[in-house]
């Protein structure tokens, strides 16, 4: 817990502090283009994205090793794998255009076949016999602890270059997200708008491969947008609650495995995101689940409330045990279950307000259906006065009314 | 030759067991846009099998399949739930469940100490196909011989019988699962309910998953469920030749991958190994690639033909 803690506060020695910086920066970079991804419905993508890179890892490390004497230079080895991972889009891009296939089964063609690729090329370099190939595991499930303070100041780069093009381009991508159809018309390359987005995924997926592993990497570039969705619905608020739970979460999931031993970092990443994902489905106000079930609370007890006062105003007995606890406590009912005055009277005004609506319903019933609110709210609440005053009118015939009669007679 | 049956047999059996259980339900998940559930399903089943295996200690054990199942049956629940009630895009869930199930499974594996001394996660993502052997073969005579097919490896075994487990749900089921397949709508006006199919389809495919990711690692699952059927989807137009194609090119991939993973290297004068489960799925993968090029109707190659012969008329 200690440990834990010194982690947290960038105290447990330099290595550590820099595991957390870099995975930090990772986190918000990741969450803030994964917000664009999602909004564009193309979250899994990124899986093949991130599978399409081992190809190139493996063959730019054969490369390197035949022909420099070492492959283990990590710039080598990540521009094959955002080579390969290029490829892996173009790919899924040509299968979607060009043939009767879907997106889905050209994601899913793309990744299986890029990383069976990927397998075979690591098992000729393990019987190759190499020194240092052990480090190629490592991009399968990444591996933060041998982290060089080259490779945080890599991340910090690349996340603040990613960061700074979503900032600048992030009308024209939120454009392409809600109305692509619009953003052509307007002149925008939609094609490339999609290419750049892609390519700005294809960074983090690639900077973040030494760190959380191509398998986990993704997950950084889902769960936050997918968690901060529930807190807003406006794009650069969405970018920053997502940026910020990406961090958090990647900080906090990297300081926790600094603190034991056998800890893999990727995996505890995830599994703290994946918490925030939760409490966000829970407990935010606009879409959470609390949210949702306190609104449903809310309508129920407008619906009971009023039928109930309906049955008292046609002095019908109330026996839903729901809608008695309700009128009890409103105070419209007594112990005894008889009405109390307060609630004849609420009766009467309900009955009346009742008789307006069901009038509405059959002088225009298209325009009733369409209301959402129809016998749920007062009907002066949610009509216009007028039109109120005419259903008022209808409602009681005895009142003449000189000018339509006199015209009828005309007629 | 008895080194062919003894070795590499009952391997080709193997991946093409596997091969043929997962190709010929990736049809229904193809047609269904649903191809991405066979890649979720085979790293939702990480955790499932390594919470089996701190059960038994024991590898390839039943405790491990039932965890396994478990494991994919609550993420297809836990999906379910996200999507409805977070009203999350069905693939933003199923990118959010899986990634966080295959996180707990890294997670136990490395914190129990499990790792790297029976299950490592390399080895759940490659497979084992190689190990597969069958001692008591001796001649060709022995594949009629009832006692010694007994003695094939169990996972062989336990392959074959979720491959007929398969081909009589689909034959049982396949006016239903073809019509809700291609319209859901009309199968649920006509009484037949999408949503249990759809379950019960989802199902089959965790059978699969697991009974072939155990045998062959979870890569040549996930090409297996959407490459063969890709394959065939790009070549016919008819569900029934589209299930005979898958099934042919599962089978085929299964075969050819293996004896270019055991004799390619070999004959190319090297000494390397070579993972035999990449390189069924890379052959799959291949299939595919000739398919959507080449095939006569729906092939890039031959459409676009046909418009330069329209064209020049």
């Amino acid at each position: 817990m200690e440990q834990f803690f010194a982690a947290l506060t960038l105290s447990a020695g330099y290595n550590t502090a820099l595991v957390c910086a870099g995975a930090a920066l990772l986190g918000a970079a990741s969450g803030a283009i994964g917000v664009f991804v999602l909004l564009r419905k193309r979250t899994l993508i990124s899986d093949a994205v991130s599978h399409a890179t081992l190809p190139g890892v493996a063959l730019a490390f054969i490369i390197a090793q035949v022909y420099f004497g070492s492959g283990r230079s990590l710039p080598v080895l990540l521009s094959g794998a955002a080579l390969s991972a290029g490829l892996g889009v173009l790919a899924v891009d040509w299968i979607k255009a060009h043939t009767r296939l879907t997106e889905d089964a050209a994601i899913g063609t793309v990744l299986s076949t890029f990383f069976a690729v990927g397998m075979v090329l690591l098992t000729i370099i393990q019987s190759m016999s190499i020194a240092g190939q052990a480090g190629l595991e490592g991009f399968l499930l990444g591996a933060t602890s041998g982290m060089l303070r080259s490779e945080a100041l890599t991340i910090a780069v690349a996340a603040a270059l990613i960061g700074l093009a979503l900032v600048l381009r992030m009308k024209e991508f939120s454009l392409l997200c809600f109305d692509d159809g619009f953003a052509a018309a307007c002149g925008y390359n939609v094609r490339w708008l999609d290419r750049t987005l892609l390519l700005l995924l294809l960074g983090i997926v690639v900077i973040g491969l030494k760190t959380v592993g191509l398998v986990l990497i993704i997950a950084l570039a889902i769960i936050p947008p997918v968690a901060a969705r529930f807190w807003t619905d406006r794009v650069p608020v969405l970018v920053a609650i997502a940026a910020g739970i990406g961090a958090s979460g990647s900080y906090i999931g990297a300081a926790l495995s600094a603190s034991a031993p056998n800890m893999p970092t990727g995996g505890l990443i995830v599994l703290v995101l994946f918490s925030f994902f939760v409490v966000s489905l829970l407990i935010s106000p606009v879409r959470g689940i609390l949210a949702a079930a306190l609104k449903h609370y809310r309508f129920q007890r407008i619906v009971h409330l009023r039928q109930g006062l309906l049955a008292i105003a046609h002095d019908e007995p109330v026996l839903e045990p729901l809608t008695r606890s309700i009128l009890r406590r409103s105070g419209f009912m007594g112990g005894d279950g008889q009405p109390t005055r307060k609630g004849q009277s609420q009766a009467r005004l309900i009955e009346r307000d009742q008789k307006l609506w069901n009038l509405y319903r059959e002088m225009y019933p298209e325009e009733s259906h369409a209301l959402a609110d129809w016998s749920l709210k007062p009907i002066g609440k949610v009509l216009p006065a007028d039109t109120v005053c005419l259903l008022e009118q209808e409602l009681s015939p005895h009142v003449v009314r000189g000018g339509e009669t006199g015209n009828g007679g005309a007629g | 030759m008895d080194i062919f049956l003894q070795f590499d047999l009952p391997s080709i059996l193997l991946g093409s067991l596997a091969a043929l259980a997962c190709g010929l339900l990736g049809n229904f998940l193809v047609l269904r846009k649903q191809a991405l559930m066979g890649d979720a399903i085979s790293h939702v089943v990480l955790p499932g099998i390594v919470i089996g295996f701190l059960f038994t200690h024991e590898t390839s054990s039943l405790a491990m399949m039932l965890g396994a199942g478990g494991a994919a049956i609550f993420a297809v629940l836990l999906i379910e739930v996200i999507r409805r009630i977070g009203n999350v895009e069905p693939g933003a869930a199923m990118g959010v469940v899986f990634t966080t199930m295959f996180a707990a499974g890294v997670v136990i594996l490395e914190q129990t100490g499990t790792a790297g001394v029976h299950l490592d996660v390399e080895h759940a993502l490659y497979g084992n196909l190689e190990s597969a052997i069958w001692l008591d073969a001796y001649s060709f005579s022995d594949l009629w011989n009832w006692q010694v097919l007994m003695t094939l490896p169990d996972s062989v075994r336990q392959l074959f019988v979720v491959n007929m487990l398969i081909i009589v749900f689909i034959i049982m089921f396949f006016k239903e699962l073809k019509i809700t397949s291609f319209d859901p709508l009309l199968s649920a006006s006509l009484g037949f309910s999408p949503k249990w199919l759809g379950l019960s389809l989802i199902i089959m495919v965790a059978i699969a998953a697991v009974a072939a990711f155990t045998a062959v690692g979870s890569i040549l699952v996930i090409a297996m469920f959407i490459c063969p059927a890709a394959t065939a989807r790009m070549l016919t137009d008819n569900l029934k030749t589209q299930l005979f194609i898958s099934g042919i090119a599962s089978l085929s991939a299964g075969l050819f991958g293996y004896l270019l993973a055991a004799f390619g290297p070999g004959l190319l004068g090297h000494e390397f190994s070579v993972s035999a489960a990449g390189m069924i799925a890379v052959v799959a993968g291949l299939q595919q690639v000739l398919a959507m090029l080449f095939a006569p109707q729906y092939g890039v190659v031959m459409r676009r033909r046909r418009q330069r012969a329209h064209a020049s008329v």
